[in-house]
């Protein structure tokens, strides 16, 4: 019984909580299903069924939603307050990890992953609290199951200490940077997800369910360009600090490297996206689409490149 | 179209957003095939051996690939024309917006337009001041809010936010800068890089040097002159079950000595170069040199001293090739491996357990060439020409040996080999990148100007009094110049309210606007709002 040992352990019921929390906000959906399929008005469009329900509706109907609308929020706040809880022992998985290996947790990928998603799920919290972003609870909560389920299991590594190349400041610099920009990222991605979701279903006259529950397309839009926006000048940073750090251990600032190239590569598909947000006949969904490849490009470059391509930045096992 | 006509219309096509938006493309695209990793695609710059053996084992997709440059991505001709043309694209892009914008900057707030309807968000309502009250409290409000404000009649004018643009020309300028940087070091800048056996110095001149690579106006003298000893090199490797055989520590114990200086007691390991000036010296990479005694059939030492071998695994094992080219009648070479912990497991031939020397152990088969003149010309030390060298038996089997710290092997000729002991060597580079501070100078102003540019709100509205029928009202209308800005009905309705208009707030459509505060009560039962508020 050592301190690792309690991290691994605070991961692995993390993992759990948020696997329960992911089941509550499915629920929320889910029966959030029926409140919209209530009966048709003249229109038959089930979105303007609900929301012109003081003319169309019956008292008792709108009790009934009512209720149902309870329900749904009750199921809700339950997965919102469980991802609380296995957010606060995942950061203290990661701090408990710092203390074992008496240095900063992001030593290997499974440390890497852990920590990125701690920031993530932190900034989750914090954008729920300030924006009432609970919309996000569904993805987010996918992609922690499935992003600290697949760290526990498969990228696991014991305690060790660090490579003498992962000694210097920009440890740390260089890697907060890149864990805080990647986990803005992914907000920015997940709210692109949801952009592409809500526009399909409004160009196909099907807003049901699920994502009526979504905000507006503009507002999808906003937040998406205001996570890149956070993310993207961090990242900007991050090459940069990571190219001094290359400088210093390995003599060269740049060496086109697999890791440093995918990560300007997807620096050019940010910029690319802020571009195409400015563009008549890219703006929208196109733009969205570069918000989605611009994720997909972060996840491939620090787990992908890891995991299948050798190069300097590969050490520490995996 | 005439030519210069034709110019033109290329140079507009070249210089639309559009166009920078399908280099940015083109640029993702092409920089992936040097970035699938050396055993996929390996580059020549970082893995020449690999693309030999790639192109070797497919000799003709390899000549096709070489030839379209697809072992040197980043120094290919394809490559440097895509970044070629975004650079005059952001060039041709930039520098008109700069001159608008230093007219705009100069310029007033436009006038208030005719129509305010026209406008995303806006506000009307009669006021209860008099209109110059009101319009001087609209211009306090603007005025507080860091607004520009132009007051016309009975029209006031606000902009704010023209740090935006500032800032997203900052930014493109100072990717010109990074590429400024980039250039200078790679036109002033040098590279080189020397293997150093523990024990012996490196002084810092052109000839030294077992690789050197410099830019066009790199000048010798350029090199800061010093001599560094490297007295010990010290490494340990993770012994523990967890990453077992993970380096540890890399340490250099040496000296160091500028011309006529006493030599001082310097340190240098992987994240802490010694500084010298402008220029760096790195510790890039380490290996083992094992000792060994040459003596030829007549008994005279032809070889004595340490050899470099080069690593060729993770656990080091080393190939390299003693040869003494003094030994008589023949001269003698030795094709050989060091491996620094020799697997005790029978019947395992020269592998390596681990990167420490727990159990040295020299392998090899023994060549022989007739003497010859020495040309003074450099060969290569690490490689044995066989088509000069013959191999020597033992009866019907190669001669070879295998030999702990401290045996020797005696070739049936009589000449004999000896493996004293070993050392380790370290890989010392020494390079200079003078455009670095412009580099990093520039990104810094990149990051910044970013942040104006991506959470600058421009900005403009407008207000306008009127009397009609007896009664005085105020109509306010705003716009934003960018995108995914949120608060503008706020602005509007502030505005109004400044002015002392108790107002009816409106979106383009004449709904009420959407996502805004005092909008809660038009929440749906559906919840279409209610989780979205700003
Ligand atoms: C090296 C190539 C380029 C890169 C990396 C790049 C990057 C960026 C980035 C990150 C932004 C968003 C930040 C901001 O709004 O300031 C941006 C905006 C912009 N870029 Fe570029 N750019 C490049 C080339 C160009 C070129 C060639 C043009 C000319 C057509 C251009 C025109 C613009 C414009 C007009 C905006 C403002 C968009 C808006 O209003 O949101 N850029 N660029």
């Amino acid at each position: 019984m050592n301190l690792a040992y309690f991290s691994s352990l605070a991961m692995v019921t993390a993992t759990v909580i948020y696997l329960v929390a992911l089941t509550a906000h499915a629920a929320e959906w889910a029966s959030a299903r029926r409140v919209d399929a209530g009966p048709s008005t003249t229109d038959g469009s089930p979105a303007a069924s609900s929301a012109t329900s003081s003319t169309a509706g019956t008292a008792a109907r709108r009790d009934r939603i009512a209720a149902d609308l309870t329900r749904v929020d009750r199921f809700g706040r339950m997965g919102l307050a469980l991802t609380a809880v296995g957010a606060a022992l995942h950061v203290a998985g990661v701090v408990l990890r710092g203390l074992a290996a008496g240095r900063p947790p992001w030593g290997n990928m499974y440390e890497f992953v852990s920590s990125t998603l701690a920031i993530l799920v932190v900034g989750y919290l914090v954008l729920v609290w300030l924006g009432k972003m609970r919309w996000l609870g569904l993805p987010v909560t996918l992609l922690l199951s499935v992003g600290l389920g697949l760290a526990v299991t498969v990228f696991y590594v014991a305690v060790a200490p660090l490579v003498p190349a992962l000694h210097s400041v920009w440890f740390v610099i260089h890697i907060i940077a890149a864990a805080t920009a990647g986990a803005m990222f992914n907000v920015g991605g997940l709210a692109s997800v949801l952009y592409l979701l809500r526009t399909r279903a409004e160009r196909r006259g099907t807003v049901r369910g699920y994502v009526v529950r979504l905000p507006q397309p503009e507002v999808l839009d906003r937040v998406a360009y205001r996570a890149v926006a956070f993310a993207f000048p961090l990242w900007t940073f991050t090459i940069a600090a990571g190219s001094i750090w290359a400088e210093y251990a390995w003599g060269r600032y740049w060496g086109w490297d697999p890791k440093e190239t995918w990560s300007l590569v997807t620096w050019v598909v940010y910029a690319a996206y802020l571009h195409a947000r400015a563009t008549a006949g890219w703006k929208g969904r196109r733009a969205a689409w570069l918000g989605v490849v611009g994720v997909a490009m972060f996840w491939w470059n620090f787990v992908g490149i890891n995991l299948l391509v050798s190069g300097l930045h590969s050490y520490a096992g995996i | 179209m005439k030519p210069v006509e034709f110019l033109r219309f290329l140079w507009t096509q070249l210089t639309s957003m559009r166009t920078a938006l399908v280099l940015l493309f083109a640029l993702m695209i092409a920089a992936v095939p040097g970035s699938l990793g050396p055993k996929i695609l390996p580059q020549r710059p970082n893995n020449p051996v690999l693309v030999r053996e790639w192109i070797a084992a497919r000799p003709e997709l390899g000549a096709v690939f070489d030839r379209l440059g697809l072992f040197d991505v980043y120094g290919s001709p394809w490559f440097a024309s895509i970044y070629l043309l975004l650079l005059v694209s952001l060039v041709g892009c930039i520098v008109p917006r700069i001159a608008v914008y230093a007219r705009a900057v100069r310029a007033m707030p436009p006038g208030v337009p005719k129509r305010l309807d026209k406008l995303a968000e806006r506000a009307s309502g009669p006021t209860r001041l008099s209109a110059s009250d009101a319009l001087d409290a609209g211009e306090r409000w603007l005025v507080a809010g860091r607004y520009r404000v132009r007051r016309q009649g009975n029209e006031l004018s606000g902009e704010i936010g023209y740090l935006r643009e500032l800032g997203n020309l900052a930014f493109h300028v100072s990717i010109l800068g990074v590429l400024a940087g980039i250039a200078v070091s790679s036109l002033f800048g040098y590279k080189g890089s020397v293997i150093a056996v523990e024990g012996s110095a490196f002084s810092n001149t052109l000839s030294q040097y077992d690789d050197f690579a410099a830019g066009a106006f790199f000048k010798a003298s350029a090199l800061p002159p010093f001599t560094l000893w490297v007295d010990k090199f010290d490494v340990s490797f993770e012994r523990g079950s967890v990453q077992h055989g993970a380096a540890r520590q890399f340490q250099v114990t040496g000296r160091l000595a500028g011309p006529a200086e006493e030599p001082r007691p310097t340190i240098l390991e992987v994240n802490t170069p010694v500084i010298l000036g402008s220029s760096m010296v790195n510790l890039i990479g380490h290996g083992y040199a094992p000792i060994v005694t040459v003596t030829d059939p007549s008994g005279a030492v032809a070889y004595s001293g340490p050899v470099v071998f080069l690593p060729q695994d993770g656990n080091f094992t080393s190939l390299g090739v003693i040869k003494a080219p003094d030994a008589r009648p023949q001269r003698l070479a030795f094709d050989s491996i060091f491996v620094p912990s020799q697997s005790t497991a029978s019947g395992v031939g020269p592998r390596s357990t681990f990167p420490d020397a727990d159990n040295p152990t020299l392998w090899g088969t023994v060549w022989t060439a007739p003497p010859k003149v020495e040309t003074g010309r450099p060969e290569n030390v690490y490689s044995l020409d066989k088509t000069e060298f013959t191999q020597v038996m033992d009866g019907a089997v190669p001669a070879s040996f295998r030999l702990a710290v401290g045996a020797s092997y005696t070739v049936p000729d009589g000449s004999k080999i000896t493996f004293d002991s070993w050392k380790r060597w370290t890989k010392l580079q020494v390079s200079s990148t003078p455009g670095l501070p412009i580099v990093y100078g520039s990104i810094g102003v990149a990051v910044l100007a970013l942040m104006l540019s991506l959470f600058g709100k421009p900005r403009r509205i407008f207000a306008r009094v009127t009397d009609a029928d007896g009664v005085r009202s105020v109509d306010v209308g705003g716009l934003d110049r960018a995108e995914s800005r949120a608060g503008l009905g706020d602005a509007v309705a502030g505005l109004a309210d400044a002015m002392g208009a108790s107002v009816s707030v409106m979106g383009v459509s004449g709904e009420p606007a959407p996502g805004r505060r005092g909008t809660k009560s038009q929440l749906t039962l559906a919840g279409e709002q209610l989780e979205e508020s700003e």
